[in-house]
């Protein structure tokens, strides 16, 4: 069986979340090929081709793709799809965008984020917020899966290089035109796959108020998220928001800070190893579930948890 | 201009759905039901094209059983001028949903498309995509902005990183965000007026589509449950617990 790849990438660097989809590829038992579609893609196809389990790289390098629009992507993944079983992609904006083009013209279900392969027609996917997970079989004739990437650990690199072959770009009517962009390149560890995660929500209270995040973040080299209410209030970015609707986390620690545990916010972290609560509830679902639970104000415990990280890393 | 929007009537939000204990299904015969929020987002927007005089029709399409004809009741009093329900008592793949919405969007010949990014149930996101590329038409997902132009629609997606601004030509697809509006509150005269306003409804057997896939649940399980926690008293007893208990510090 062999399994086309669709990679993620942005600013030259192919995404952590590529390699995560491609160890899920892997356990296929498949040949895994990764299509890297863009302008100047050479890089990233040399970075796609250094990680392990890789067999091929194919690299469409053409301006159609700079933006990675789905129309365009759609249509360059189905001119390769008479020679693939499956295709998959990380559950990204970009991935969740461009997929269900491609299974709708193959007229087949996607699968969503899965979050295990059982075997090669068997998987599981949260639904319902993640409150229940489903298996699902897949006897379509071709395969169209996103991948939940917290749920998988991204490939390691090989010792050697796969061989990186050019394809030519397909055919796409022109519907869409990309505008402008406004994104925001952090040097923080990327959330999907960060270590450690500090959350803050509505009861952060200001954009002011996630400076004190930040310093704790900086001391354990954390990503930072947001509930929605924080979000929405403009006190961070829309991309930090944690949850149903939201980004997925997975981290070893989460610190969750003034955010009361909606059902919506639990689905993006459950998977947490550790989950720390502060807030001053103690009723509030965060507090309840939470692995450690600090009943008390932020804005009084936050300094000094500060502090004393800073004085565990002195030692 | 003409508007369709889709709604679908999912579990409310508010409900924290649990497996049968037999993983045969999910325990929600007697849960309360609601409109899909992002597809609520979706119909404000409608609206407001309407209200701004940039749209003359909006018509609210459902696809589900006989309660679905309460979330076109719905539909109709956010002002909806008419609403079609295409019946069925199966649980559809999105890909299934996206051959009856083309089957819908080429007899309506709408100029825009408003659906939700997502349904809460089964947290696809999906149809929009999906109807999209049926009907061979532009997409814009995630909008967080959107305003008309001259043939085309102006789109603010919530992209990974920050936004990115899309130029659609019409006719186009989008999916909406939580942050492109805060629907109102439905009054009552509206919901009063709603009662009298046009809801077809049609079978999927009587349209003609065949919604059959290969892909199926067979068993629904509950997540693995957290063991109960502790509560800390400081915030050196926290850090203690998380380098010397956890291990994670
Ligand atoms: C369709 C849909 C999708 C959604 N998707 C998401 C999603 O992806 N992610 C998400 O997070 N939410 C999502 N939500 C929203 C979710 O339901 C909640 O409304 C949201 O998570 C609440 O955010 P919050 O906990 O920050 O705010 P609140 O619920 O208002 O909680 C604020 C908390 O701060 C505490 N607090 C206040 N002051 C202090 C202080 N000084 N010190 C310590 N604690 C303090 C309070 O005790 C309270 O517990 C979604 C909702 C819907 C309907
Ligand atoms: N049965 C349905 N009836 C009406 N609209 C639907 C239905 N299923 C999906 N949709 C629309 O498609 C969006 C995305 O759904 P999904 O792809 O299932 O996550 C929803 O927000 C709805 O707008």
């Amino acid at each position: 069986m062999a399994v086309l790849v669709v990679a993620d990438h942005s600013d030259g660097i192919l995404s952590d979340g590529t390699a995560r989809t491609i160890t899920a590829a892997l356990e296929l038992d498949a040949t895994v090929d990764v299509l890297v579609a863009g302008e100047q893609a050479q890089a990233v196809a040399e970075q796609a081709a250094a990680l392990s389990g890789v067999t091929r790289v194919r690299c469409c390098d053409d301006a159609a793709y700079a933006h990675r629009l789905a129309e365009p992507m759609a249509a360059l993944i189905l001119s390769l799809m008479n020679e693939y079983a499956v295709v998959m992609a990380p559950g990204s904006a970009q991935g969740r965008d461009v997929l269900p083009r491609v299974a709708a013209v193959l007229d087949v279900a996607q699968l969503s984020e899965i979050t295990r392969v059982i075997d090669s027609s068997t998987f599981e996917r949260p639904i319902y917020a993640g409150n229940v997970l489903a298996t699902v079989v897949s006897e379509e004739a071709i395969k169209v899966i996103t991948v939940r990437i917290t749920a998988f650990e991204p490939t390691a690199a090989a010792g050697s290089s796969a061989p990186i072959e050019a394809v030519a770009a397909a055919e796409a009517p022109d519907l869409a035109r990309f505008v402008e962009e406004s994104v925001v390149r952090s040097d923080r560890p990327e959330l999907g796959s960060a270590k450690v995660v500090i959350s803050g929500g509505r009861g952060v209270g200001s954009a002011e108020g996630f400076k004190l995040l930040e310093k704790i973040a900086d001391e354990l080299n954390a990503a930072i998220g947001a509930s929605r209410a924080a979000v929405d209030a403009g006190y961070v970015p829309n991309d930090y928001q944690v949850g149903q609707s939201g980004k997925a986390v997975a981290p070893d620690l989460y610190i969750a800070v003034g955010i009361s545990g909606a059902i919506q916010h639990w689905a993006g972290m459950k998977d947490s190893k550790v989950v720390v609560a502060i807030n001053v509830d103690e009723e509030c679902p965060m507090v309840q579930t939470a692995d450690y639970a600090l009943v008390a104000d932020l804005f009084d415990v936050l300094p000094e948890l500060e502090e004393g990280l800073a004085q565990l890393k002195a030692h | 201009m003409k508007i369709l929007v889709t709604v679908k009537r999912a579990v409310d939000y508010t409900v924290r759905v649990r497996p049968l204990t037999d993983g045969s299904g999910v325990d929600i015969a007697n849960a309360k039901m609601s409109m899909n929020p992002f597809d609520e987002i979706a119909l404000e927007q409608a609206v407001q094209f309407k209200e701004a005089g940039l749209a003359d029709e909006i018509v609210a399409v459902s696809i589900g059983d006989s309660g679905s004809q309460d979330v076109l009741r719905s539909a109709l009093a956010f002002g909806a001028d008419r609403a079609l329900l295409i019946q069925t008592d199966s649980v559809l793949e999105p890909v299934a949903v996206s051959r009856i919405l083309a089957k819908i969007a080429t007899d309506e010949a709408p100029h825009l498309v408003l659906m939700g990014k997502q349904a809460i149930d089964d947290d696809a996101s999906q149809t929009p995509q999906m109807l999209a590329a049926r009907m061979g038409w532009a997409q814009g997902t995630f909008a967080c902005g959107l305003s008309m132009g001259e043939g085309e629609v102006s789109v603010i997606r919530e992209v990974d990183g920050g936004t990115q601004t899309l130029a659609l030509t019409l006719p186009a697809v989008v999916s909406v965000d939580l942050r492109l509006n805060e629907p109102r509150y439905l009054k009552l005269p509206d919901i009063m007026k709603a009662k009298r306003k046009p809801l077809e409804v049609q079978t999927v057997e009587e349209l003609g589509v065949d919604v059959s896939t290969k892909t199926r649940i067979t068993h629904f399980a509950e997540p693995p449950e957290r063991e109960p926690g502790v509560r800390v008293q400081s915030v050196s007893e926290l850090i203690d617990r998380l380098v010397n208990e956890a291990k994670v510090l």
